[in-house]
């Protein structure tokens, strides 16, 4: 009687990649939900086009290079997470092609061409919004102000209309959904800041704007609040590591803090940076993203630090309201110098300093 | 030192990094007793069950054997002996699968089981105390005791190191998952190994004695403190449970917060680990000289209908135990359905993570079997699948995260994959204990330790040969050396020599010199006739271009035959150099200008001649061919012809006259010309033949017999021809 014969460990956790992926998306989804309470469908319909593209691709792109087992790569739901985060980050009536052209550039491009799942440099979905806001600056700056501000009910109807056709049923175009009561055009609290503050405004005066709602940006803060939560179930369920997402953060906070201290009529508060923009979405959701990330646990300590660092440089200075997705990019082609710098002591082998102590 | 034990004493202990705990499963077996089996029919016993070597044969085939009798001795240190386990008779000694994950074939002693189980004689000891250090020493050795926990190293040696140790750590952890046979023994035999402890105690005399294990045995745990309860010395460490904490390095960490540093042995640190049924072992061995012949060993797993732990003797065939403890195939079948065409389901000696499994159910229990745990496909998928689910890494980070070692399993992997031997051994590869937790937690389900199994000893082979060339370029430098002396030694003994026969031979030529004067006129002679030849060689030359040739024809046509054919070898040796402008640079070598136009109209006329020939002899329009290529390809031809037609008619009637009686001449005298001609008889041939050929255009009678000739020839002609073209190819190429 021959037995089989494998290799230890013959046990196994029974842990999957495709089951992370699933936790992850399942994090992602209070998130969608509150995105979807404060703007409207848009981004749903969005993130639906990007999945079905990001399929279509990553299927025709695997089927080219030869891969077996096409179908479990196809559903172990990394690109379908690409999707949705490329969904989330969209302007909610950015017309459709956006996200198709994004979605077909995160999997083939940034993902596939680099070899595939583990193999891209990049975070793909941070890569297509930044080709996405680089090569359609206008289509990508459409933001539309919260439901509760909008002159116009922008239903499900609507906005597959101005999704597909840039007007809504009635025939109200993107720049009239964008335009207030009193005939300005919105924009979110990050940008309205930026021009305010361009403008000689203090972030008071700033803050009188009804974007800003009652505490920080209308929507925004429970949309962020939203994505904190699925971070922490995340960093529970020991999904993601706890460090990056730590060390952004409180990154993020001392360098608004220092500069809130000194000037704070120049400098918006600390809880506006956490709570604006896609800070919460890029903590835990992105910089965590461990194929571009640092694998170490001081080199995820960095990461998240600098990452915290060029957000807050480049929403104060830089020449776009938000950028978490540059300050990502940034990030992961830092990660591998970062790791190589960052190895753990193995057991019983001297750190070089105590090295040098022994000699 | 001191805080330690103050440390352990408040119950704080330290931690290792990482660590997984997979699902313990010790509660299929730990609530039954130790088993005792039926003898079984055969024991097959590997020579060697443990690192090092293996000992020398004592028995053959057909002895006699009692229990606990010796099977093989050795002398080597490295060597520990076996022992028949039982009494019976030694029925083959030959190759067999062995408990080693390679399922390789090693030397087996066979023993035919007669039942009776007769003791050897035995010195029971009643008190070890009054034994010395050897005395114990060479019981332990003697009774072929090798760490049992796992790597089988030779107990007489660890026990054999005396500098100052500070700690003996008794290893109880059992961190893997689904084993409880140190879990058992020490419940039941708690006495004897604290008596095993003693012992080792007496030989090494540490300042303390910590027994680490793990929480999940709180019986075990009991009956330790029971059992050590008036030894002060000895403390019982309670651990977290955790895999794998009974890892060597790991448990010193835990203990005693120290590290052992890499590549080195923690007697190194001072501190000595014991297993615990090396312990008991020792016990047995010393006090009631019973050799290492039996262990527990735990039969678990779903696949058991009656899991429990069991008394084996050493050399029990698995097959045996799978029967003994139920083991109910994945198929349905039991076990006795043998040769089954699809293999059947894993049985895996050892635990889940270290474990490996066996090739067939003929594997004996060897000193370091600890486990046959034999799973169903619901509790462990991933035994079944032959790493099959393997995707690609997404860098989570999860198995640093779990390396008890520290290390980076992912980047060890791309490594790995990439066979980058000098950035794995950068990561510090050879500090992994092989302990599997990275590919137990891994998402991706990559055999991570597969791949660095493979590494290593792919780095341990490349190594090897790394030695191996060193030596021999080592080999290589020496021998060059020793020639090179061995030269100049020769040719100084070769100078001395030369000198010492100059010195005789100055001696001699004082006297009379007959040896210097003979070779003086040897050599005399050979200068006389070198000039000779090449006089004649002069003559022949310019004979045939400016007619002279008739003269001398008429003066000695012996020896103007002789010169030609002197003269064609020349033209020949000269053609073969430049075939292509064999005719100019032969012609400017030899003549003057003038000489060079006279050679050119010549040739135009050759040409003629040998055309009209062709039309004009019916004998030689079947070899008007080989004429042609003889013309063609034999620039000797070419020559011949040439330097025959620059001559006017006259000169050449003559010639040829002359030639026809220098022909005579030459069959008389062959023999002189044979002399010069015997070493190229081949090329006599053609040389003859275009001799005749001019003078068949003359003389129409002459004609018919050289085309005669020519036909005899012809064979021959054949071979030269291609001879010829090879060399006119060669010498164009150089050309």
């Amino acid at each position: 009687m021959a037995f089989w014969i494998a290799s230890s460990p013959h046990n196994h956790s029974k842990a999957e990649t495709s089951a992370l992926m699933r936790l992850v998306i399942y994090a992602v989804l209070p998130g969608i939900f509150a995105q979807w309470y404060f703007f409207g469908w848009g981004n749903i319909i969005h993130i639906l086009l990007a999945i079905t593209t990001v399929l279509f691709c990553e299927f025709i792109v695997l089927s080219l290079r030869n891969k077996k087992n096409i179908r479990k790569q196809l559903f172990d739901g990394s690109a379908i997470l690409t999707a949705i985060l490329l969904g989330i980050c969209l302007p909610a009536i950015a017309p459709w092609w956006i996200s198709i052209i994004g979605a077909v550039f995160a999997v083939v491009v940034v993902k596939q061409l680099y070899g595939g799942l583990g193999h891209n440099p990049f975070n793909p979905a941070m890569a297509a919004y930044v080709m996405l806001l680089i090569s359609f600056p206008l289509q990508m700056t459409s933001w539309q102000p919260p439901l509760a501000l909008m002159t116009i009910d922008l239903d499900l109807a609507n906005t597959l209309s101005v999704i597909f056709t840039d007007f809504t049923k009635e025939g109200y175009s993107v720049q009239q959904l964008r335009t207030s009561v009193d005939g300005f055009t919105m924009a979110t609290p990050l940008d309205t800041l930026k021009t305010n503050t361009g403008l000689g405004l203090t972030v008071f005066e700033s803050m009188e704007n009804s974007v800003f709602g009652e505490h920080f940006s209308l929507g925004w803060e429970w949309i962020n609040a939203a994505f904190f939560i699925g971070g922490l179930v995340l960093i529970a369920k020991k999904a993601i590591a706890w460090q990056t997402p730590l060390s952004f953060l409180l990154s993020l906070f001392i360098c608004s803090f220092i500069a809130y201290s000194i000037s704070p009529d120049s400098s918006a508060s600390t809880m506006f940076h956490w709570l604006s923009g896609g800070c919460m979405l890029g903590a835990f959701f992105i910089l965590t993203d461990p194929v571009t990330g640092a694998t170490s646990t001081k080199g995820r300590l960095i990461v998240g630090a600098l990452a915290g660092l060029l957000v807050y440089l480049i929403r104060t200075f830089g020449g776009y309201p938000d950028g978490i997705a540059f300050a990502v990019l940034l990030c992961n082609m830092a990660a591998p110098l970062i790791d190589q710098y960052t190895r753990p002591r193995t057991y019983g082998h001297q750190t070089k300093e105590k090295q040098g102590e022994a000699k | 030192m001191e805080s330690i034990i103050e440390r352990i004493n408040q119950g704080k202990l330290w931690h290792f990094h990482g660590g997984i705990h997979p699902p313990e499963q010790k509660a299929i077996t730990s609530g039954k007793p130790i088993k005792h089996l039926p003898l079984p029919k055969q024991l097959i016993l590997p020579l060697q069950q443990h690192i090092g070597r293996q000992g020398d044969l004592l028995v053959n085939v057909g002895d006699k054997v009692l229990k606990g009798q010796a099977l093989t001795q050795s002398y080597n240190p490295m060597a520990v002996p076996v022992h028949a386990p039982t009494s019976g008779t030694i029925s083959a000694i030959k190759k067999s699968v062995i408990a080693h994950p390679s399922g390789l074939s090693e030397l087996c002693l066979f023993i035919d089981v007669d039942g009776e189980d007769t003791w050897k004689a035995r010195e029971i000891c009643q008190d070890f105390t009054k034994l010395n250090r050897q005395q114990i020493i060479k019981k332990i050795a003697d009774a072929g005791i090798a760490g049992m926990g796992g790597a089988g190293f030779p107990t007489h040696i660890k026990v054999n190191t005396k500098p100052d140790i500070n700690f003996l750590i008794i290893n109880a952890a059992e961190c893997e998952p689904y084993i409880t046979a140190d879990d058992l023994l020490m419940c039941e035999q708690s006495e004897a190994i604290v008596d095993g402890i003693k012992i080792l105690d007496q030989l090494l005399n540490p300042a303390f004695i910590l027994i680490g294990i793990e929480d999940n045995k709180p019986q075990a745990i009991k009956a330790l403190q029971q059992a050590t309860k008036h030894i002060e010395k000895i403390k019982v460490c309670v651990l977290a449970t955790k895999y794998p904490t009974g890892g060597e390095k790991q448990l010193i960490k835990i203990l005693t917060g120290k590290e052992v540093h890499s590549a080195t042995l923690p007697i190194n640190s001072g501190i000595v680990m014991q297993n615990v049924a090396t312990c008991f072992a020792i016990s047995d061995a010393v006090i009631n000289d019973i050799p290492l012949i039996r262990r527990v060993v735990t039969l678990t797993g779903s696949a058991f209908s009656k899991p429990q732990n069991v008394w084996a003797l050493l050399g029990t065939q698995v097959s045996y135990l799978l029967d003994q403890a139920g083991f109910v195939s994945e198929v349905g079948e039991p076990t006795s359905s043998l040769n089954s065409a699809q293999p059947s389901p894993p049985v895996i000696m050892g635990g889940p993570l270290m474990g490996f499994s066996i090739l067939n159910e003929q594997v004996p229990i060897v000193k370091t079997s600890n486990c046959i745990l034999a799973p169903s496909k619901v509790e462990m998928p991933s035994a079944f699948d032959n790493n099959s689910n393997e995707v690609e890494c997404i860098r989570c980070g999860q198995c640093a995260d779990v390396c008890p070692s520290q290390l980076l399993p992912q980047e060890l992997q791309w490594s790995a994959k990439a066979k980058d031997h000098q950035q794995l051994m950068q990561l510090n590869l050879f500090d992994c204990i092989d302990c599997g937790a990275c590919a137990y937690v891994c998402p991706s389900q990559i055999p991570l330790v597969q791949y660095y199994r493979v590494a290593k000893a792919e780095i341990r082979q490349q190594q090897q040969l790394d030695i191996k060339a060193e030596k021999a370029k080592a080999r290589f430098e020496a021998r060059k050396l020793r020639l090179g002396q061995e030269k100049i030694a020769r040719q100084e003994k070769h100078e001395k020599a030369a000198a010492a026969r100059k010195a005789t031979m100055n001696k001699k030529s004082a006297d009379g010199g007959t040896a210097s004067s003979a070779v003086a006129a040897a050599l005399a002679r050979v200068k006389a006739k070198k000039a000779a030849e090449n006089k004649s060689t002069e003559l022949s030359a310019t004979s045939s271009e400016k007619s002279d040739n008739n003269e001398q024809v008429e003066n000695s046509p012996v020896k103007a035959a002789i010169a030609r054919a002197k003269a064609k070898r020349l033209a020949k040796e000269q053609s073969s150099e430049s075939p292509v402008t064999s005719n100019v640079v032969t012609s400017g070598h030899e003549q003057t200008e003038k000489s060079q136009v006279k050679a050119a109209i010549a040739r135009a006329k050759a040409k003629r001649l040998a055309k009209e020939q062709n039309t004009e002899s019916p004998v030689a329009i079947s070899n008007a061919q080989d004429v042609k290529e003889e013309t063609k390809t034999s620039p000797v031809t070419n020559e011949e012809t040439q330097n025959k037609v620059v001559n006017d008619k006259k000169a050449r009637i003559a010639a040829a006259v002359a030639k026809a009686k220098a022909k005579k001449a030459q069959e008389k005298q062959s023999s002189a010309v044979g002399k010069t001609l015997s070493k190229e008889t081949m090329q006599e041939t053609p040389s003859e033949k275009t001799t005749k050929t001019p003078t068949s255009a003359n003389d129409k009678k002459a004609r018919i017999a050289a085309a005669v000739a020519k036909a005899k020839a012809k064979a021959k002609l054949r071979i030269m021809d291609e001879a010829q073209q090879a060399s006119t190819t060669n010498s164009e190429k150089s050309t």
